[in-house]
């Protein structure tokens, strides 16, 4: 049952997601009658589905905001901004009222409830205009929903009535009926005898016969046709879609020869719709038909009927067809996707982790014991495990679009609080990461286009005075990038200014005064602790808990975050994020005893340390300038020096750096084990790993390195007189 | 071609066998001999044991006679099915408009 709950919760969500996309986009002025139509279809399946589970609290209110899209689409009142406001608050509501249901409360929360009705009675206030008048198309409008129902059959109705020729022209309608097998199941078939005439009248080679058949099946329209496409001609076929309104079948009773109750009678027993349905149905028409009388003055000649007839039918036969088609994408894209539990899939990579490092242990094995058969077994095998384990982590990946995409709505609303005009722009949705990374890396996304739009995108009337365009631009993009995943958040603002940081922070006590800085490491102040720079605080920046909280959140990922910024150019905040968390491709090095791993996306080439190209902590890499660490140093590890040392280049956030080993092992899967806590603060270093032999090797946090490498390099330099380098501003 | 054998049973009822297939190509044969049948008797029990072939030109020979035994308020009961008979008659799911019992071999 909690599951049922659970199952509905999502999807609610998901055309919660499709209702505000579509209501964003009719907000900025996109009038394809589509839209509103996609936005009611979402809300009318919320409202069916929470009847369904019974949460008729859920069912209410969203019955409401239908009403109003109702009107819309109908016409009746046209869209203004207050509308989509109102509406987006509606669903927020629902949105909150869900948040309940994956709490596992199914009744109504008071406070939530009279939220709601406050929010109710807004949606009510837009759609009331006018109510008297529209009394008589309102009620029309219930009958139409009403036969907007999907009748319960989850089947094709396909009725076809031979033509009395087929039998002489040498078909046989047990073949193509019995061909329908191979196309699915026949659920229920009739047959009808009803055009069968008198024994003195009937011609033993005509065809008398009808059928109705339900069928269950994942072909398409076209498909089904097509078993038909000899006596296609020659016989009347009408074929109904899975879940079909009931106002099609409806209609298929009307065209069908037969007396309409008997054939709604062969529906009703074949399950296409109900007793119910049917009588409703039928009443409805009726009723229709009396209105049609009374309006109309005189009933059309029997010649414009049948002209009529003629031009309807292929019209109705072509919605029918996409809607079919539609269905049958939809089932087709359900048929692909399978739900699974995430813990599932988490377990299954901790398994894959352990047989990577089983095998590697194998591998180890066998190079020792010198059994060049056991050495190709094990290293078909180990191939085979990279395989799996490439697999077992795609199947984690998800794209980031979906994340992006409800940015549109936070930049729409806080645009509004602010009063700035501010569009987003998404590129790179497709850019795919670790389901795990996804999750995590909403909130500092949120900090950071919030801040973008508060700090960093200026008044109208100061972009307007610096040659800018008033309406600001806030980009989110996102793109795969040697081995990790860089997310940008760019603004087109006012840039950091870089002497109020720095004022700022040696009031917050944060560096000395007069300490010779770059401009680099003075905006990354931004990211320490209990700092802000607001003049004024707003409610949504600016209470100086921010970018350190940002920075720790990113860090937590194993990823980096930077700042780009240019005085009246804007922004661009970058985090670096790793595809995974889990597995890696790594380098082997070792210093002295200890094993270290560097991820191999990083490593850029190995060479040979050769003293002669080396002045302090540079190394000459073929005319260019190369910062390098080495290892042996930092890691103040015991012993002497070898005879020969390697130089291992990395790179990493576009700099390269280089890491100086003893001795070079060679590629090996690497299975991320987080550090404990008491390691949390240790730099240069990401993590640990179980080597074949069972020794622990610690991975290298290149990043980190590259970035020290450099800084040592960046204060070398900076006393003799170099500029800092020029910061770039894409 | 088919042959048909009549007898009349202990009760009355006119007995038919059909002998060969039930196709379009004798229809008309057929619908003449059941009719007849059908006249000459107030019952007719037909025995389809020994119909190779059906299709549905026969089939529909069947569902005719059934209708004009219903008609003139006679009888019309299939006594014996070949299994080609069975599978139309099952297809076309129409056991309940016939109302014949069915003798369904072990093996099925």
């Amino acid at each position: 049952m909690e599951e049922l709950y659970s199952v509905f919760a999502q999807e609610a969500r998901e055309q919660l997601a499709a209702m505000e996309e579509g209501l964003l986009k009719m907000e900025q002025g996109d009038q394809d009658p589509d839209t509103l139509n996609a936005i009611f279809r979402a809300a009318h399946t919320i409202k069916g589905a929470s009847g369904v589970v019974e949460i008729h609290h859920i069912e209410k209110f969203t019955h409401i905001l239908e009403n109003l899209l109702d009107r819309l689409r109908n016409g009746e009142i046209a869209v203004s901004s207050e509308i989509i406001t109102a509406l987006l608050k509606g669903c927020d509501h629902i949105g909150a009222m869900l948040d309940r249901v994956d709490q596992g409360l199914m009744d109504e929360d008071p406070a939530l409830a009279a939220a709601g009705e406050a929010t109710a009675e807004l949606l009510r206030s837009f759609a009331g205009g006018g109510k008297e008048k529209m009394m008589p198309e309102a009620s029309v409008a219930t009958v139409e929903r009403a036969g907007g129902e999907a009748a319960i059959s989850d089947c094709w109705h396909i009725s076809i009535r031979f033509g009395r020729d087929v039998l002489k022209n040498g078909m046989e309608p047990l073949a193509f009926l019995r061909y329908l097998l191979n196309l699915g199941e026949i659920v229920h078939l009739t047959t009808l005898c009803d055009a069968m005439p008198p024994a003195e009248e009937m011609d033993p080679e005509c065809c008398y016969l009808g059928f109705e058949i339900t069928l269950r099946s994942h072909a398409t329209k076209e498909q089904i046709e097509n078993v038909f496409a000899f006596c296609r001609d020659e016989c009347d076929l009408y074929i109904l879609p899975p879940n079909s309104k009931v106002q099609d079948f409806i209609e298929l009773i009307e065209r069908l020869p037969e007396e309409p109750m008997r054939l709604g009678e062969i529906l009703v027993k074949t399950g296409a719709i109900t007793q119910e349905e049917l009588e409703q149905g039928l009443r409805r028409q009726r009723a229709a038909a009396k209105i049609a009388a009374a309006t109309e003055q005189a009933p059309p000649p029997l010649g414009e009927i049948l002209v009529e007839k003629k031009m309807v039918q292929p019209e109705l036969v072509e919605a029918a067809a996409a809607k079919q088609k539609q269905v049958a994408e939809k089932k087709s894209a359900e048929a692909r996707l399978i739900r699974v539990q995430a813990d599932k899939l988490d377990h299954l990579i901790d398994l894959v982790g352990e047989l990577v490092i089983a095998g590697a242990s194998a591998n180890l094995l066998a190079q020792k014991s010198g059994q060049t058969n056991l050495v190709e077994a094990t290293s078909v095998l180990s191939r085979l495990v990279e395989n799996i384990r490439d697999s077992a982590l795609q199947l984690r990946m998800v794209q980031i679009g979906e994340t992006f995409n409800r940015f549109n709505r936070v930049v729409r609303d806080v645009s509004k609080e602010l009063g700035k005009d501010i569009e987003l722009v998404i590129t790179g949705a497709e850019t795919e990461l670790d389901k795990s990374v996804v999750e995590k890396i909403g909130d500092p996304l949120m900090h950071l286009v919030r801040n973008a739009m508060d700090h960093g995108i200026e008044p109208a009337e100061v972009r307007l005075a610096r040659g800018k365009p008033a309406k600001g631009r806030v980009e989110l993009n996102a793109y795969h990038d040697s081995g990790s995943i860089v997310i940008e958040v760019v603004d087109d603002g006012g840039g950091l200014n870089v002497e109020k940081i720095q004022a700022k922070a040696i009031e917050r006590g944060l560096i000395q005064p007069g300490l010779t800085l770059t401009e680099q490491e003075i905006v990354n102040l931004i990211f320490e602790a209990g700092f802000s720079t607001a003049d004024k605080v707003s409610n949504l920046s600016g209470r100086g808990v921010g970018m350190d909280v940002v920075k720790r959140n990113i860090q937590a990922l194993r990823g980096t975050v930077e700042v780009k910024t240019k005085a009246g150019v804007g922004s661009r905040f970058i985090i670096r994020l790793p595809l995974t968390l889990a597995i890696i491709d790594g380098f082997l090095t070792s210093v002295g005893n200890a094993s270290y791993v560097i991820p191999l996306d990083a490593v850029v080439e190995c060479l040979e340390l050769k003293e002669q190209d080396t002045r302090g902590h540079m190394l000459n890499l073929r005319g260019e300038v190369l910062p390098f660490i080495r290892l042996r140093e930092f890691f103040d590890i015991e012993g002497k020096r070898p005879q020969r040392e390697n130089v291992v280049v990395v790179s990493a956030g576009g700099q390269k750096a280089g890491i100086v080993v003893d001795q070079l092992l060679g590629e090996f899967q690497t299975v991320i084990k987080p550090l404990g806590s008491l390691f949390k603060h240790l730099r240069g270093i990401g993590g640990s790993t179980i080597l074949g032999s069972g020794e622990v090797a610690l991975i290298l946090d290149v990043a980190a390195l590259t970035q020290l490498a450099s800084q040592a390099e960046a204060r070398q330099s900076l006393p003799a007189g170099h500029a800092p380098p020029a910061l770039e501003a894409r | 071609m088919t042959e048909f054998a009549t007898q009349t049973t202990t009760d009355g009822a006119l007995h038919l066998i059909l002998d060969g297939p039930m196709t379009i190509y004798n229809a008309s044969e057929i619908k003449a001999q059941l009719l007849n049948a059908l006249k000459s008797a107030s019952i007719l029990e037909l025995d389809l044991s020994h119909v190779g072939e059906m299709d549905t030109a026969g089939f529909q020979l069947l569902v005719l006679a059934k209708q004009e035994s219903l008609r003139e308020g006679k009888t019309l009961r299939i006594v014996a099915h070949s299994p080609a008979v069975r599978d139309v008659i099952d297809f076309y799911n129409m056991d309940a408009f016939f109302g014949d019992p069915m003798i369904i071999p072990a093996e099925h």
